[in-house]
């Protein structure tokens, strides 16, 4: 199950703890990866790590033209992209009363419009070979709100409005759209918080832990296969149960 | 037949995957190839492909026929 020989695949922000484990696993699973980022010498360790099938691009989703120029290399270095995942994300927290407007704009621009320019940049050779996988990563978030993240949960309810509409076009030709919604990750943020915070966090979710970047890689190398074709157009909560949505 | 029109019915039997003697010049490309909205889209984006022209949304939305397609491209080309 779940075997993606010769599939190639784009994740973005392969350089965070999420999209490397995603990269891992779509690479474990038999695909070809292109990996992006920002940090050129990060993507090379992991690609260090993951061996042959991989392809570095770097690149900075902030800025319009090298986004186009990323979808273009992805394309070129692999001859197609069968399998988008738009990872890459940022924060800029900060109460609304005292929200710069570039801390909304940019938060927007990378979580957001990047992902729909790389999903456009795809859709004709997908819809060409009449299948294609484009999985975006939001975030509970997107969906209950959470104080001093005004632009990041709207771009992350942006991703999955996005992706029902983007679901509804292209479904009838074997493309599918969905998000992936972690909730609280062990990530290099969490790891700096201390026993109180932890307990005040872990108290809100029924499983009583923080989830792993492998949990969220599982639920995306499911909606990445073959199997997973007749799901479209959906968000699947990765949470351990902290929102049951 | 000129060489445009030639090149029109080759993108149109390929992309919908029609017999080419069903690609007349009044043939509709919703009501008698059996396109949806989404191959016309991929219709016109061919045809930009390979005739080097770019054809606006509101003149896409004008090409309904084979013709119309030969016509648009015949005075844009």
């Amino acid at each position: 199950m779940f075997d993606l020989t010769g599939k190639k695949a784009l994740v973005t922000g392969a350089t965070g703890g999420i999209g490397e484990a995603i990269a891992a696993a779509l690479h474990a699973a038999g695909a070809e990866v292109a990996i992006s980022g920002t940090r050129a010498e990060k993507l090379e360790e992991l690609k260090a790590k993951l061996g042959d099938r991989v392809h570095v691009i770097p690149a900075n989703l902030s800025d319009r033209a090298s986004v186009d120029a990323l979808a273009a290399s992805a394309q070129e270095a692999m001859g197609g992209v069968d399998i988008l995942v738009n990872n890459a994300g940022i924060t800029r927290d900060g109460l609304a009363m005292r929200m710069k407007d570039d801390d909304w704009d940019s938060v927007m621009q990378v979580n957001l419009e990047s992902a729909f320019r790389l999903s456009k940049a795809m859709l004709r050779p997908m819809m060409k070979a009449r299948f294609g996988r484009i999985i975006n990563i939001t975030s509970v978030v997107g969906v209950t709100g959470n104080p001093g993240q005004c632009n990041y949960a709207a771009s992350k309810a942006g991703l999955i409005g996005m992706s029902k509409s983007l679901a509804q076009e292209v479904a009838s030709r074997g493309i599918t759209v969905n998000c992936v919604a972690p909730g609280f990750i062990v990530t290099p943020m969490t790891d700096a918080l201390n026993d109180d915070q932890k307990k005040a966090i872990t108290d809100g979710i029924p499983a009583g832990t923080l989830g792993t970047p492998e949990d969220i890689a599982a639920a995306v190398l499911y909606l990445s296969s073959l199997e997973a074709g007749y799901v479209t157009g959906q968000t699947l909560h990765v949470n351990g149960g902290m929102a049951m949505i | 037949m000129s060489e445009i029109a030639e090149k029109v019915k080759k993108i149109v039997v390929e992309h919908l995957g029609v017999d080419e003697d069903k690609v007349t010049d009044t043939a509709s490309f919703i009501d008698d190839l059996g396109a949806d909205s989404l191959d016309t889209v991929e219709l016109v984006m061919a045809f930009e492909e390979e005739f080097g022209i770019e054809i606006p949304d509101d003149a896409a939305e004008k090409i309904q026929t084979v013709k119309d397609a030969i016509d648009f491209i015949s005075a844009n080309a």
